[in-house]
């Protein structure tokens, strides 16, 4: 075994591309380990935790790349070079248009752009979206690992400027019919919605989409938009341009629960406008939201069935708390027969942050507490997040999975991973997962998951036991990955697929509830 | 009228810095966009960028 090294200095890739490198570099036969990056801090770091580093490059810059490999032979390194270099040039032909090199000559080069989408390494984030907000542009914000003090300040500036601020972190945003970073494709229409979740946004508009019901403006705001730091500065600058456009009739508003003072600032200011409204505070209580005259959306679900009812001038007359399919219960029974004695724990695997944040505030009140890494209460946070725990939920997306790999939305291995790892556990019954499509992430999340459902099954038939396997496609039939074909290909490796995330989850708990 | 809501009147015109995933995306929806060919200014060195955004701020 030997270890080689390529280093190409003031060389700059984007790292989801090296990070799907790396991938492909992994599969190739007598390579032991490999890591394709910048040599930043982090990635350096990894380099050590992998046993892949050598003095040339602890000296490197995160303006420098570098190849690092443990291969069985070192004949082998010419064909790792090889598969780098056409991946790199791939990536290269996708992109014949001139790429300015700074934001400055980017403007210069196109003086009519009106947003600039930013998703640089955290550090330099920021700086860049001061810029563009300094020259008058709207900004979204992907990135993370931006320090709240950074943004506020833009925030503050952006509401001086009458500009959107949508982020950092802000993973969604549907602006003129145009899908920014992780959206689904859906119809034109009258809802307008301001989010500080990705994916509660993506779950509610692809609902409203099933019932008929498009969208005229969807506005991220960043996971951190209703945190007493920056007091809602963004959703209410939202819902102020909401209520000014004439294309939006009903607007919907999705966060977590907020602190009350920045909920009722940002109640008061929906209430102050004259369209209608359902809000949705994933968890949170419906009693406050009623107070403002707004109506609560309990599920990210029953928020799109009631936007759908205003927007159709149809009275709101219940809560969509219950399956909207005939058949659950008898489905239910018929697979509470089929599991081994000690089968009883669920293990859910979302790569939706609020997905399963929705799935354990539904869980807490059916089945009791939930391990997570993601807990609502301290006290079920798990000791260690490789290991689930009973009943265990996790947020696969959160940094303690995602440290030098892209989000399991663009790249599932550690879903796959963690899946054959559950299947391994003899008490574990339920395998709940989400498939979220949309542009932004895999192009086909479910057929990436198809052979590890298979080996899953494997490993627990070798032992007389069963799994079930639930989950809910979050998205349209005109999405890239189209919905009807996704769902098709899980039902035959026999996923029981329910129409949302919240049904999903109150199947599983039918399940769960009768295994104890 | 904001400038929130003359954008919403506009055609969307995107300047994309980091991802090029995201560029592609946008020209698959036959969207306006130009992507930056960022590196870290600086050559990453960090005091030397705080530096230079002092001197620009």
């Amino acid at each position: 075994m030997s270890v080689k090294f390529l280093v190409k200095r003031n060389t700059y890739y984007d790292s989801v591309t090296l990070m799907i490198i790396t991938k492909e570099i992994r599969k190739i036969e007598g390579v032991n380990e490999g890591l394709v990056a910048m040599a930043t801090d982090l990635n350096k770091e990894l380099a050590r935790n992998l046993n892949l580093i050598n003095r040339e490059l602890e000296g490197l810059t995160p303006n420098d790349f570098f190849i690092a490999v443990n291969l069985d032979e070192d004949a082998i390194f010419e064909e790792v070079k090889e598969r780098v270099e056409e991946l790199l040039n791939k990536k290269k032909m996708d992109t014949e248009d001139y790429n300015p090199p700074t934001l400055d000559s980017a403007i210069k080069y196109m003086p009519d752009a009106n947003l600039v989408l930013i998703s640089l390494p955290g550090e330099y984030a920021a700086a860049e979206a001061k810029k563009a907000l300094l020259n008058d542009r709207h900004v979204m914000l992907f990135s993370d690992n931006v320090s709240i003090e950074d943004e506020v300040e833009l925030k503050k500036l952006a509401k001086t400027r009458g500009l959107l601020m949508m982020g950092p972190d802000c993973g969604t945003a549907i602006i003129n019919n145009v899908a920014l970073a992780f959206a689904n494709v859906l119809k034109k229409g009258p809802v307008g919605i301001v989010g500080a979740s990705g994916t509660g946004i993506q779950e509610v508009t692809v609902v409203l989409d099933r019932l008929g019901v498009g969208v005229s403006q969807v506005i991220g705001t960043g996971g951190r938009d209703l945190k007493a730091e920056v007091g809602g500065i963004m959703m209410i600058e939202g819902i102020r341009a909401l209520q000014q456009d004439p294309d939006t009739e009903v607007i919907v508003l999705i966060s977590k629960p907020p602190i009350p003072e920045v909920a009722e600032k940002v109640l008061c200011v929906l209430q102050e406008g004259n369209k209608q409204s359902v809000v949705c505070f994933v968890g949170g209580s419906p009693q406050m939201v009623e107070k403002y005259g707004a109506v609560p959306g309990l599920t990210l679900e029953d928020t799109a069935y009631k936007a759908a009812s205003l927007v159709k001038g149809e009275p709101i007359i219940r809560d969509i708390t219950d399956f909207t399919i005939n058949n659950a219960d008898e489905i239910v029974e018929a697979e509470v027969k089929k599991f081994k004695k000690g089968q009883k724990y669920l293990r859910a695997l979302y790569t939706g942050g609020t997905l399963c944040d929705e799935a354990l505030n539904i869980l807490s009140s059916s089945v009791g507490g939930v391990y997570s890494n993601i807990p609502l209460d301290p006290e079920l946070k798990l000791k260690d997040v490789r290991a689930s725990y009973k009943h265990t939920a996790l947020d696969l997306g959160e940094d303690e999975f995602t440290r030098g790999r892209p989000h399991p939305m663009i790249d599932p291995f550690v879903r796959q991973e963690r899946l054959v790892k559950e299947a391994e556990d003899g008490e574990v019954a339920v395998i709940l997962m989400d498939f979220v499509l949309g542009y932004g992430v895999h192009p086909d999340p479910a057929g990436e998951m198809i052979q590890y459902i298979k080996k899953a099954r494997e490993i627990a038939e070798k032992e007389g036991r069963y799994l079930c396997f639930v989950g809910s496609v979050c998205g349209t039939e005109a999405d890239p990955q189209n919905r009807a074909e996704q769902e098709a290909k899980l039902r035959k490796e026999g996923v029981i697929l329910m129409p949302s995330n919240a049904q999903a989850v109150r199947f599983v708990s039918e399940i769960i509830s009768r295994l104890e | 009228m904001s400038k929130i809501n003359e954008l919403f009147q506009q055609e969307l015109k995107v300047i994309n810095m980091g991802l090029e995933s995201f560029y592609n995306d946008l020209k698959k929806q036959n969207i306006e966009v130009t992507h930056v060919d960022w590196r870290p200014p600086a050559g990453g060195n960090k005091k030397m960028i705080s530096l230079l955004n002092k001197l620009k701020g």
